[in-house]
């Protein structure tokens, strides 16, 4: 038993365990500073979220070194035993969960609250993996797409009954994972024209929008097509699709909840009040353009400090340091991210197991959908969406939930050698 | 599979890599290039919280403060704080009732909203402010902000030190140096030491909280700049001799100028009725101002020194006598006969007695109109000049040169100018060419068209002490530690040569001695004076003295006007004597004379010629009344 372990730590990838390190320490010290007034200057007071979060960075690197010195083949053992769990969490909160603004999705065991919609990620990425592992040699392809749709849906829909649409929208990372499993690219490609066209469907005038469609599909069909009755009429459902979406838009727009209305209509800068619904975001993008090119200095920031900007330290955190380390730390946070997330990428691709891989590429996907839409929302560049910053944002649940992913793929990734192609 | 969609790792990484690059750019542009919500965020953290500067002091020659500033406070209120307070003993420890309270507090939401302090009352003294206090705590919403009011330690000479006031909108938005709520000198010293007594407002920046709640300095007050505490005078005044000046007029109205005729720095400058200068100052201003705005008949505000116009009457003749001699038309030799009148064609100028014939010196001291109507004469029809025009002319230049028809240059505001007829206005009065010295012989006993003011009256007597040269008057004698101002030091000469003056001061000498004022002897002091009775269409003549001491060595200079008081030597010239006892030898002996002026009432003539005269409705008062204000609008 020692003689393996002792042969694990060189396989270790302690690149990206350093890169997680330093963002866990950034984090702490932008909370620190977001929430730092001269009355309370010890570091450890737990009064404090920075006391609090100290005890949560504290835990997770307890909780990181646990699933260091386990078993690497428990992962993938239990992957559907965990998934079945997350699942059941995700129901059962509906019903005995603490109700937090308007939410059901959070357990409260004692001072911690648990939110299995953010925490069981790791477990449903797990349970994917799993599946499309074991799955690769079927025949039915069309059987186990709509298996592996639904092992992501199911639960997404659950996380929406729950209120936590935000939450839900972090799923969809796992299209990226599908994709590098197989799925068309037409479907990454319809998904990103989906949400183009819905935007332009809000912004644009819709009649125009629709001579330009129409227009675009006949020279489709014109110009890729064999310009067959049967290519008009896969051609013409496109166009139908497309049309019922641009019509479709409005209607879908106003049965959103409000504050999703809302929000929708500050990113896209629309009929926006800076001292109401637009606040947050015109705070937030006031404090980040006031750190300019090298910032005011740590602990010399006002905006957040002075709670200009709401939610300083857990969804608007990147105001903190992009205030007080300007341009310069502001990019160094993203380059940070960005490495982590190509290293993860790295190590997913030289894995011999598809099911190490498929699980490490849904770990590079998750942070890189909860760094985009946090950090775009940060910037304007997203509607806000409350979701936090992987290992910046305050909060104990976030920073196991991401530890806990992080940590069961550096393990894996550690056993590699062990896996027999 | 692995091999099937390798290539893929690239598209997913390019993904990614266009979203790092596009938040890069996107903050560069934020950061970097857009500077439009730089401003924002300076704006709503930092305020930039004016200091003020304790405006200088003033203090009297002898260094004696007379003004100083008080400690007052400004009682701001948070309307949306407000919350179970003790309304009435708040009401109670303020001293106002409950609907003032509420209507404050309405007036304060209108004002700022109610998220935002604003005054609630304005200026508390430190006795209403020490009870409130220390319950300040308890009263939520409510804080307190400290103001320098002004305060007069000797309540003397309200018109010189002037009063300040808050500065108004206009003011504002063309002085960058004011902004709303500040304080700028509106008459006075005040006035006219503004930019010396202010000072220069510091800031202090301090950074504010979401929830407008202020939390510190930014960085330490780095950036900081201190306010420059204004400068403090020194003024020419000798406060004790103001004081007693103002003792001896209370009851009556009219003014008392004293100049030290060595420097032209006024000892004392009295204007009565006076008010205490402490009645301006904080809470109680605006009440009492415009008390003292609307008194008609004491018409309080208004400075007689300065601005009101008296015909000089017989204290004239000292500058009839001088210019005489210096034309050539005159000398110590010359001779008139006095029948009791002066007879010219149909003109007649009568004589108090017959005096018979008499010499300059004697005609001085008994001051015969007869006599002096003559010489006016001489002057007019002098052969040296081919007309009667061009002899009014060169006799109205020597008068000018006395400062007479001309606004003084002195450094208080609203001097005015007196009045000296010209040429143009006779023509334009009598027709061209159909007037001749005696159309115009009442400027002969200083009476007509002639009007001179306290302060002119007083230079004249110092430029007759001197012997034909004066400085300007002035108040101020230095500012901090400059000493006094330039112009202030440079000698006037007016064109009459030194040796004139001598039969003058010996003829002023005997108006003391055995002349008309021979009861305001001044035993040890050689004080030469002059009487002047002005007449008054409306009631009792105006009583007028004016004066210098000691004759060959003077060391002040006084003019005295009592208005309605009747003969010159029945109020003015014992008073002048005593300002006059009072400054060279700093006690007074004649303890009868001053016990009668003291005592004495002239202001009831006044009152009761007002009251006569409101029924017509005059326009005297109300000119008054309309120069101070229009004076006031001009300063604020």
């Amino acid at each position: 038993m020692s003689e393996r372990r002792a042969n694990i730590i060189p396989h270790i990838d302690w690149f990206a365990i350093g890169i997680y390190l330093m963002i866990a320490l950034i984090g702490w010290l932008n909370i620190y500073s977001a929430d730092y007034k001269t009355a309370h200057p010890g570091i450890l007071d737990f009064s404090q979220r920075y006391g609090k979060q100290f005890i949560w960075i504290i835990t997770g690197f307890i909780m990181a070194f646990f699933i260091m010195v386990s078993e690497a083949s428990f992962f993938s053992v239990f992957s559907y035993l965990l998934y079945g769990t997350t699942i059941f969490a995700l129901i059962a909160v509906r019903f005995i969960g603490k109700d937090i603004a308007g939410s059901h999705s959070w357990f409260k065991i004692g001072q911690i609250g648990i939110q299995p919609a953010e925490l069981g990620i790791f477990a449903i990425n797990l349970g994917l993996a799993k599946y499309l592992s074991n799955e690769k040699k079927a025949a039915d392809v069309k059987k186990i797409r709509l298996v592996a749709a639904g092992m992501v849906l199911f639960p997404m829909l659950l996380i929406v009954l729950q209120n936590e649409t935000g939450v839900a929208i972090t799923y969809t990372a796992f299209i990226f994972v599908l994709y590098r499993e197989g799925l068309s690219g037409n479907i990454l490609l319809g998904g990103f024209m989906l949400i183009a066209l819905f935007i332009l469907a809000l912004v644009g005038n819709k009649i125009v929008l629709s001579i330009v469609l129409t227009g675009l599909a006949l020279a489709a069909f014109l110009i890729f097509t064999r310009r067959k009755i049967k290519d008009l009429s896969r051609v013409g459902a496109i166009l139908g699709l497309c049309l019922a979406i641009v019509f479709g838009t409005n209607y879908a727009f106003n049965h959103l909840e409000p504050h999703q209305k809302k929000r929708i209509q500050v990113f896209l800068q629309q009929n926006v009040n800076n001292s109401k619904e637009g606040y947050n975001l015109h705070q937030a993008e006031i404090a980040i353009a006031s750190g300019g090119l090298w910032g005011k200095g740590f602990l010399q920031g006002t905006q957040a400090k002075l709670n200009y900007v709401p939610a300083h330290a857990t969804d608007f955190i990147y105001v903190t340091p992009a205030e007080e380390w300007g341009f310069i730390g502001a990019t160094f946070i993203i380059i940070l991210y960005f490495t982590l997330i190509i290293r993860l990428i790295f190590l997913a691709e030289r894995q011999r197991s598809p099911f190490s891989r498929i699980y490490g590429y849904g770990v590079a996907s998750i942070f890189f959908i909860h760094v985009a839409i946090n950090i775009g929302m940060n910037l304007g560049l997203m509607p806000v969406i409350g979701i936090p910053l992987p290992f910046i944002s305050y909060g104990g649940s976030s920073f196991w939930a991401f530890t806990l992913l992080l940590f069961i793929f550096l393990r894996l990734d550690a056993d590699r050698m062990q896996i027999l192609r | 599979m692995n091999s099937l969609f390798g290539d893929r790792k690239y598209i997913i990484g390019g993904i990614f890599l266009i979203a790092c690059i596009a938040f890069i750019v996107r903050i560069f542009y934020m950061q970097v290039i857009d500077e439009t919500l730089k401003l924002d965020a300076s704006n709503e953290t930092f305020r930039h919280i004016t200091q003020y500067p304790p405006r200088g002091c003033i203090y009297d020659r002898k260094g004696r403060l007379l003004v100083t500033n008080e400690a007052a406070y400004d009682i701001l209120v948070t309307p949306s704080l407000v919350k179970d307070i003790d309304t009435n003993s708040f009401c109670t420890d303020l001293g106002i009732s409950k609907p003032d309270f509420i209507s404050g507090i309405k007036k304060a939401t209108i004002q700022n909203t109610a998220y935002h302090a604003s005054v609630f009352m304005k200026e508390v003294t430190p006795e209403i402010y020490a009870v409130l206090q220390e319950k300040l705590y308890k009263y939520h919403g409510f804080t307190s902000q400290i103001r320098t009011v002004r305060r007069y330690p000797m309540k003397v000479a309200p018109h010189i030190l002037g009063y300040i006031n808050e500065v108004n909108k206009e003011l504002c938005a063309r002085n960058p140096n004011y902004k709303e709520g500040d304080y700028i000198g509106v008459s006075g010293i005040e006035e006219s030491y503004e930019s010396d007594l202010r000072g220069t407002k510091g800031v202090k920046i301090m950074m504010f909280d979401a929830m407008n709640k202020e939390v510190g300095d930014y960085k330490e007050g780095k950036y900081d700049t201190l306010p420059l505490t204004g400068a403090n005078l020194t003024c020419t005044i000798d406060a004790e001799l103001q004081e007693y000046g103002e003792q001896l007029m209370q009851n009556k109205a009219g003014s008392i100028v004293a100049i030290d005729p060595e420097t032209g720095e006024i000892l004392a400058l009295v204007s009565s009725p006076f008010y205490d200068p402490n009645m301006m100052v904080g809470s109680v201003r605006a009440k009492n101002y415009g008390k003292l705005l609307h008194d008609s008949i004491n018409v309080p505000l208004f400075n007689r020194a300065l601005m009101a116009m008296y015909p000089p009457g017989s204290t004239f003749k000292t500058i009839e006598a001088l210019i005489g001699q210096q034309e050539g038309v005159l000398n110590e030799n010359t001779a008139f006969s006095c029948p009791g009148a002066f007879h010219l064609g149909k003109i007649s100028v009568g004589c108090d007695a017959a005096h018979g014939t008499l010499q300059l010196e004697k005609a001085i001291a008994l001051s015969c109109n007869t006599y002096f109507c003559n010489v006016f004469m001489s002057i007019m029809n002098n052969k040296k000049y081919s007309s009667t025009e061009e002899a009014f002319n060169s006799w109205r230049r020597y008068v000018t040169s006395f400062g007479i028809g001309i606004r003084p240059d002195i450094d208080l505001p609203s001097a005015l100018r007196g009045s000296l007829p010209t040429q143009k206005y006779y023509d334009k009065y009598h027709g061209r060419g159909h007037w001749k010295g005696a159309t115009i012989i009442s400027l002969a006993i200083g009476q007509g068209e002639l009007g001179v003011t306290p302060l002119q009256l007083a230079n004249q007597a110092a430029i007759i002490g001197n012997r034909g040269y004066y400085f300007l008057p002035h108040i101020v004698k230095s500012i901090g530690d400059k000493p006094t101002i330039k112009k202030y030091a440079t000698k006037h000469f007016v064109p009459i040569d030194a040796k004139y003056f001598d039969i003058v001061a010996d003829g002023m000498c005997d108006v003391v001695n055995d002349g008309t004022a021979a009861a305001s002897k001044i035993p040890g002091i050689i004080m030469c004076g002059k009487t002047g009775t002005a007449q008054n269409p409306n009631g009792r003549n105006n009583s007028l003295f004016i004066a210098f001491a000691s004759k060959d060595h003077p060391r002040i200079a006084v003019s005295v006007v009592i208005e309605r008081g009747g003969w010159g030597a029945e109020w003015a010239a014992p008073i002048a004597s005593l300002m006059i006892e009072k400054y060279l030898n700093d006690t007074i002996k004649r303890k009868d004379i001053e016990k009668k002026m003291l005592d004495g009432n002239t202001i009831q003539y006044l009152a009761d010629e007002k009251n006569n005269q409101k029924k017509k409705k005059t326009k005297t008062t109300e000119k008054k009344v309309a120069t101070i204000k229009k004076h006031k609008h001009k300063n604020e």
